[in-house]
């Protein structure tokens, strides 16, 4: 439908949509119910040419019925030319509904919802696409994971192990070992970092730090790892140096960032009356941060924090550098070589022996162990979050 | 309780931008003084020059004196922090702690300074400013909840309660009741008129019949244009500048020809 079908005041109505003329009417929504002011348009005539079939709407169901018809069209497609493949037919599929959508709702709705459904359309496809890896990922963890998921796993290391058996118990309290010292360095760090950026900070000080933030928080994961284990080595001067506070450190320099960014944009929530309310009842600024200002925003820091150790706990290269990798375990922070899962996994993988399979499902499940461990900070700081959420109706 | 007040050749400034010129004052103790004026003539920064909360905003600063009972605020070794809780003040907005309760919200000046003090002296504190600020009666049942689930109203009172439960010498208010129904509004008009009689009382106000219903002195700031500084126009016994304002432009802006 062109654009001369329309009438010229169109524009004023709030519903400016001639094929909607008809339905608007009928359920009472004239313009002078919305009171619009502004030229009238012509009463609507019931036999007024009304261009492609226009006023009527898709059935509500007809959007599965379509992808339905679609899917299985596609697939018997494929199959008459004998190329059938789910990504094939998944992709066939979105191709013909997006356009069978559009020339159906163009005929039946009129170019406008069309368009709308083709939209909709491609931002679900967008949507599932950027879902897809994630549960495919999620899937083969869980499904290759799953067969060494046993207590064993988690009890027993690789100490004297050859081939079937063993667990990675010396890996898992290794991460949470280094992971809790990094937290331990770049928690109050990274806190003080963004209430100096926030409370405090200003001039061309304040701009550097936050440019250095920003670049800190692009660093690749194996310069912090060539940093901490230079760092050791040259300190101690000892050039084959791996312990856990290299990896430790190595962790914090990519976790800071994270945690000051995270923390300063909770700071900033804070609205400036509640401190002024501080203030104004003679407190000082340090009490004020203290006592005001953190409890208020206690939650997002939690929140923010919990996201910053996500995002390291599952470094491999720079524990690769710092660490290494042991058979059992090592409670020592200080000397020696400690595993951690990724690295666990890294090298079970890598140094497949005999049987090939049992390595390679304690790699799987050495992963799945990591995701879990990520999803349960996750939900802990959520639950965190929820209960010192503030409770305000402003 | 309550003192005296007296402003003499004060200019603000925020950077290099002069906000309010030359203001010389004096407020009376136990009374009410009124501000009014247009927006953006200063009155709000100068009121809260006068417990020194505009040091706040980054590069603020003032030259003159305040004398409160002949102590300069401004004076070298004044510390900020004493001042404030000499002079107390409520805001625009209510801006209750979201995170106490309203038991809390207002004892919070204890609290937050971290002074201790027995169940007690803290329940008759709370009490008693509650009852100051004619809350009491509708919140004593539920002390223990969130000052945020108040109303607009009884929130901007439980910030008047927090305000006088730390006993200060004077009590500034911006603007109370703009974000106030008109019952609200009342019910803390009513309230001035009964704190004014232990705290000198300082209101800042665009609503002219607030001004002539609850003050006893007024002072009418202006500015001369954008970006021009704001200065005191006049200053005078509420009667009479509603009455018979000695400068033209007081009268305009209180008939309501401009502003």
């Amino acid at each position: 439908m062109s654009p001369q079908d329309e009438p010229t005041s169109v524009g004023t109505r709030p519903d400016a949509r001639p094929e909607s003329v008809a339905a608007a009417d009928a359920s009472g929504l004239t313009p002078e119910r919305f009171g619009t002011p502004g030229p009238r348009e012509p009463a609507v005539e019931p036999d007024r040419p009304t261009g492609t079939g226009i006023g009527g709407r898709l059935p509500t169901q007809l959007s599965p019925v379509l992808l339905l018809v679609c899917a299985a069209a596609s697939v018997g497609i494929l199959f008459a030319f004998s190329a059938f493949s789910f990504t094939g037919a998944a992709f066939l599929t979105a191709l013909t509904y997006t356009v069978a959508i559009f020339v159906v709702g163009a005929v039946v709705e009129g170019r406008r919802r069309a368009v709308d459904r083709v939209v909709t359309s491609l931002v679900t496809i967008a949507f599932v696409l950027a879902m897809a890896p994630l549960l495919s990922l999620l899937w083969t963890a869980v499904s290759q994971g799953a067969a060494r998921l046993d207590p064993a796993f988690f009890t027993e290391t690789m100490a004297g192990v050859v081939g079937e058996g063993g667990g990675a118990a010396h890996a898992i309290v290794g991460t949470l070992q280094v992971t809790g010292l990094a937290a331990l360095v770049s928690i109050p760090v990274g806190i003080m970092a963004a209430i100096w950026l926030v409370e405090y900070g200003r001039g061309p000080l304040k701009t550097a730090i936050t440019f250095l933030v920003d670049v800190m928080t692009g660093i690749p994961s194996i310069v912090a790892g060539l940093f901490a284990f230079a760092l050791f080595a040259t300190v101690l001067g000892d050039p084959g140096h791996r312990s856990g506070w290299a990896g430790a450190i190595a962790l914090a320099v990519l976790m800071t960032p994270v945690v000051i960014r995270s923390v300063e944009e909770m700071l900033k929530l804070v609205p400036d009356e509640l401190r002024e309310a501080s203030f104004a009842l003679g407190v000082p600024r340090w009490r004020t941060i203290a006592k005001v200002v953190l409890p208020t925003s206690i939650g997002g820091i939690v929140a923010g924090i919990t996201i910053a150790i996500a995002r390291v706990i599952g470094e491999t290269a720079p524990l690769l550098i710092t660490l290494g990798f042991t058979v059992g375990f090592n409670f020592s922070m200080t000397e020696g070589r400690v595993s951690t899962l990724p690295v666990y996994a890294y090298d079970q993988f890598i140094r497949r022996g005999l049987p090939p399979e049992a390595f390679v499902e304690r790699a799987w499940t050495a992963a799945l162990v990591l995701i879990l461990i990520v999803m349960l900070l996750n939900g802990i700081g959520r639950l965190i979050a929820f209960m010192f959420a503030p409770t305000t109706n402003r | 309780m309550s003192k005296r007040i007296e402003v003499n050749d004060l200019n603000i400034f925020y950077g290099k931008f002069k906000a309010v010129e030359d203001v010389s004052m004096v407020i009376e103790p136990r009374s009410v003084t009124a501000f009014i004026g247009p927006s953006g003539c200063g009155k709000s920064t100068f009121i809260r020059s006068l417990n020194r909360m505009h040091e706040a905003i980054r590069g603020a600063y003032v030259t003159g004196e305040v004398l409160v009972d002949g102590q300069n605020l401004y004076a070298s070794s004044t510390d900020p922090v004493n001042v404030r809780r000499q002079i107390g003040m409520v805001f625009q907005r209510p801006n209750p702690f979201p995170t106490m309760s309203i038991y809390d919200n207002v004892i919070a000046g204890y609290k937050l300074n971290a002074k201790r003090m027995n169940k007690k002296t803290a329940d008759e504190k709370v009490e008693k400013a509650l009852q100051g600020a004619n809350l009491w009666n509708e919140v004593k049942d539920r002390l223990g909840e969130s000052g945020s689930s108040l109303s607009g109203g009884q929130q901007q009172r439980l910030c008047i309660a927090r305000a006088i439960a730390v006993e200060p010498e004077v009590l500034l208010m911006d603007e109370p009741c703009s974000a106030l129904d008109p019952i609200s509004t009342l019910a803390i008009e009513d309230l001035i008129q009964e704190l004014k009689a232990q705290y000198t009382i300082v209101i800042v106000t665009h609503n002219m019949q607030q001004a002539a219903r609850v003050s006893d002195r007024t002072a009418f700031f202006n500015i001369a244009g954008t970006g021009k500084p704001g200065k005191l126009i006049e200053m005078d016994a509420t009667t009479t500048m509603f009455s018979n304002p000695k400068v033209a432009a007081t009268n305009d802006y209180i008939s309501g020809r401009f502003g």
